[in-house]
């Protein structure tokens, strides 16, 4: 969610005026379902460019493509396009069973060679999918009737997980063929729930329901997702009755309507969290200054005071909506441990230890002021730490350059859920995203890569998690909550990926 | 044939803008942190990975490099493609200029009809609590940014009052097809009124927004010459020949009291197109301000150095317009 500066002054601003100003308007019955989205849709190929990691946006996708794998809204995996999935006994192939009875949006069937053309297309380095180190994994695919089987060339034990991630998209090989690139742009079909009826780049679009939707047709026939990026212009669409459904507002302005007639307000944690990578540079590299840190946050009154209590304590990288969640593994707020912590390395409050600490401002929720409370906090052991405030693109290339300081704020989203796409990539140290290169740390989790045994492989992640929590490697804080404002003739259905989807609103 | 020579002479300072410009962005977006490339970085990716990506989109070659072939490019028409919307850039802002710049009219228009009209009743009420009136709502216009009439224009007309359209262009369900992007001129060419009414709903608010404030310069400015000229001897003239008073503001006080003003609009009117950036967020019009943002949160680089080129190139238009309208109007710097 991005929180600007801007848009708090404008948000108290309008607050205020608010007040004054009378009850929303309604429409009595709703024939057209309007969803204000908090994101541009920049382009209809949701295999390539940078679009397709982007997680906002996976909503509007998933309205029109399906997923190889579907994904129920808790996270977990559940038959789809691909009605059934495995390994064969030694893990060198992978076979899927493809879905009868699926038509595209244009009426032609859906076929394996669909499912074939979709996963090598986007494991070829040509096509620009950003994924495509794991669909490359597999390859050689061979059909028989409705079963694909593919070699595995690099055993990669998510592949199947991915195939409801980003980029895991089924897409139409003979229309594509036919139309190109540009014909696909212009006018995209899918097997999804709804087809795109029209698009105003930038603006809106226009979606109708899918009657023949193997899942069965959404309720709401036309959907109109208008793209608003401005989140007190949002709020104004579904006060105003120009939207049914928004999402993505300050906490305070999600309290304040939700309490207005005629609007509604859903709030569900998320698969996206707050933490603090640690780098391995000075004084980080000793274990007692990242212990006092790690103890001297209190998450449970930062998320009362800041978050209006929306968001949930962490103390590992994993939610616990994850496969690998360990609810054992805890890292306490003990301002009296952390000072005696500072104290065994000679540090105190009045010979402070000091470091620059990095973060966003406006692009999570209070992020800005999280970290100027946790500074607060560490100033009272002994931890002088100046806040250094930098833009997102900026972490993200200081970040894949190893030059983070000390540390430095950052979210991490995880809509599968599995410990590789979290705790792996984050502080694995020839990852681009891990800073830590820490030998013991990269040593544990070098097996887990291809381990085969997956309760062995989770078992494993966990003790790894606990390494990490009790060396305090990195810093985990929360997991957000996404709010959701609608109308009260509409129910909505939220999706722990962060996906707003249509396909899962009725009307009440 | 002076004419000509100075055309000439202000195309080539054109040209040398438009150069610079296209070195400043093109250097400038290059050097600040942030590049495309660690923004799609998805998770698990590698280094062979950003390689992979930084060939992909040229970025593995020096800046002068990547200058070069740019510019060498640009010479011929091609502008690039966008990194995020995958489309050519000249597509992408040749596509949105329209609607800034119908946009940027119609607000310069607002402008100039209530700066304007308040100036000439101030004038005429002169001395008058009419005129304090005035001058107190010139001095609330101008005192506000235009982002917050905007979103007090939103509340009254869009939440309170639903008069208008908060966000938008046109209506999804208008079911009208567009032969360009100029929607309004084109509605209005072929008289289609429904249309017209549409876009003037979803125009009204953000235009309104951003002609305020320049409404409230032109009134100062324009109100403040008119006083002057109130005293010169020709407007004594007239009002010994009985013309009224209103007939004198306007006959004869306004022709030789806009030329300031007018200067003032001109530069005013870029400001103006500056300002759609933030406006055209807020009521998520979808026209290059908006564009604009998107393409520098996403360092979107071919896209911000398109869209910086057409702005620049805007700008110096503007400017090009405003002074042979100032010479066409002003006869001393036509005989020059």
């Amino acid at each position: 969610m991005t929180v600007s500066r801007r848009t708090l002054l404008k948000s108290a601003a309008v607050s205020g005026m608010l007040t004054a100003v009378g009850t929303p308007v309604f429409a009595n019955d709703i024939e057209e379902l309007v969803i204000a989205y908090n994101v541009n849709l920049p382009s209809w190929d949701p295999t390539v460019g940078p679009s397709a990691v982007n997680p906002t946006i996976q909503g509007i996708y998933q309205s029109v493509f399906d997923m190889f794998i579907h994904q129920n809204p808790d996270l977990s995996f559940a038959s789809g396009i691909l009605t059934d999935w495995g390994w064969n006994e030694d893990k060198s192939k992978v076979w899927m069973d493809v879905r009868e009875g699926v038509t595209w949006h244009n009426g032609d069937p859906l076929t394996p060679e669909d499912i074939v053309w979709s996963l090598e297309r986007a494991g070829s380095s040509d096509t620009g999918n950003p994924i495509q180190f794991i669909w490359g994994k597999i390859g050689n695919f061979s059909i028989d009737g409705n079963r694909v089987t593919a070699d595995v060339k690099e055993y990669e034990p998510t592949i199947f997980k991915w195939m409801s991630f980003l980029t895991g998209y089924v897409m139409p090989k003979k229309y594509y063929e036919e139309v190109g690139a540009d014909g696909f742009e212009a006018a995209p079909i899918g097997t999804g729930p709804y087809m795109v009826d029209k698009f105003e780049r930038n603006a809106f679009v226009r979606l109708k329901a899918n009657e023949n939707y193997w899942g069965g047709a959404p309720e709401f026939k036309t959907v109109t997702i208008k793209f608003v990026t401005d989140a007190s212009s949002r709020t104004f669409e579904v006060m105003s009755g120009n939207a049914h459904v928004t999402l993505e507002m300050p906490y305070e302005e999600f309290d304040r309507l939700k309490e207005q007639d005629g609007i509604v307000g859903t709030a569900t944690p998320i698969s996206d969290i707050g933490m603090i990578f640690i780098n391995d540079i000075e004084p980080m590299n000793d274990p007692n200054v990242r212990k006092a840190m790690a103890h001297a946050i209190d998450k449970k009154t930062i998320i009362e005071r800041l978050l209006s209590n929306y968001g949930v304590p962490i103390d590992t990288l994993q939610t616990p909506d994850y496969t690998a969640y360990d609810p054992s593994i805890t890292v306490p707020y003990d301002p009296e441990k952390a000072k005696e912590l500072l104290a065994a390395s000679g540090y105190g409050p009045d010979n402070p230890v000091s470091f620059k600490i990095q973060t966003t401002r406006g692009f999570k929720p209070k992020d800005y002021e999280i970290i100027q409370a946790i500074v607060g906090l560490w100033r009272k052991i002994g931890i002088e730490a100046e806040i250094e405030v930098y833009e997102i693109a900026k972490h993200y290339e200081l970040r894949a350059a190893d030059t983070l300081a000390p540390a430095a704020f950052y979210n991490w989203g995880n809509a599968i859920g599995d410990p590789t796409t979290s705790t792996g990539f984050a502080m694995f140290g020839p990852s681009p995203h891990s800073v830590w290169d820490g030998e013991d740390l990269m040593q544990k989790i070098l097996p887990l890569w291809g381990e085969v045994d997956e309760d062995k492989r989770i078992a494993g992640w966990k003790e790894v998690d606990r390494f990490i929590a009790d060396n305090a490697l990195v810093i985990p804080l929360i997991q957000y909550v996404q709010p959701i404002l609608h109308s009260d003739k509409v129910k909505v259905t939220p999706h722990a990926s962060g996906a707003l989807l249509p396909a899962l609103m009725t009307r009440s | 044939m002076q004419i000509a020579r100075a055309l000439i002479t202000r195309l080539i300072t054109t040209l040398v803008t438009l150069l610079g410009a296209a070195v400043i962005v093109f250097v400038v977006i290059r050097v600040v942190p942030g590049n495309p490339i660690a923004m799609m970085l998805p998770p698990g990716a590698t280094d062979a990975d950003i390689d992979r990506l930084k060939a992909l989109y040229g970025l593995d070659k020096s800046i002068l490099e990547q200058f070069w072939i740019w510019i060498g490019n640009v010479v011929q028409g091609d502008f690039g493609m966008s990194i995020t919307l995958r489309q050519p850039v000249y597509d992408l802002v040749i596509g949105r200029l329209p609607a800034t710049l119908e946009l940027s009219i119609l607000a310069l228009l607002i402008a100039v009809f209530l700066g304007g009209a308040a100036a000439l009743t101030a004038t005429l009420y002169r001395g008058t609590k009419i005129e304090g009136g005035i001058d107190v709502a010139g001095g609330v216009a101008l005192s506000l940014p235009d982002f917050l009439w905007g979103l007090a224009l939103i509340l009254v007309l869009g939440v309170l009052w639903p008069l208008f359209h908060i966000s938008g262009r046109v209506s999804p369900s208008l079911g009208f097809e567009f032969g360009s992007n100029f929607y309004l001129f084109e509605a209005l060419a072929r008289l289609q009124f429904n249309v017209v009414g549409d876009l003037i709903a979803h125009m009204l608010m953000p235009a309104l927004a951003l002609a305020i404030p320049l409404a409230a310069i032109i009134l100062q400015l324009l109100k403040q010459s008119l006083k002057e000229c109130m005293h010169d001897d020709y407007i004594t003239l007239a009002r010994t020949k009985g013309y009224s008073e209103s007939s004198i503001i306007l006959r004869d006080a306004l022709p030789n009291a806009i030329l300031p003003t007018l200067t003032l609009i001109g530069v005013q009117f870029t400001f103006l197109i500056g300002g759609t950036v933030i406006i055209e967020r807020l009521f998520s019009y979808e026209g290059l301000g908006n564009m604009a943002i998107d393409a520098v949160i996403n360092r979107d680089l071919p896209l911000i150095q398109g869209i910086v080129l057409v702005f620049a190139l805007l700008f110096t238009l503007v400017n090009l317009v405003v002074d042979m309208t100032y010479a066409a109007l002003n006869p001393r710097l036509r005989h020059a």
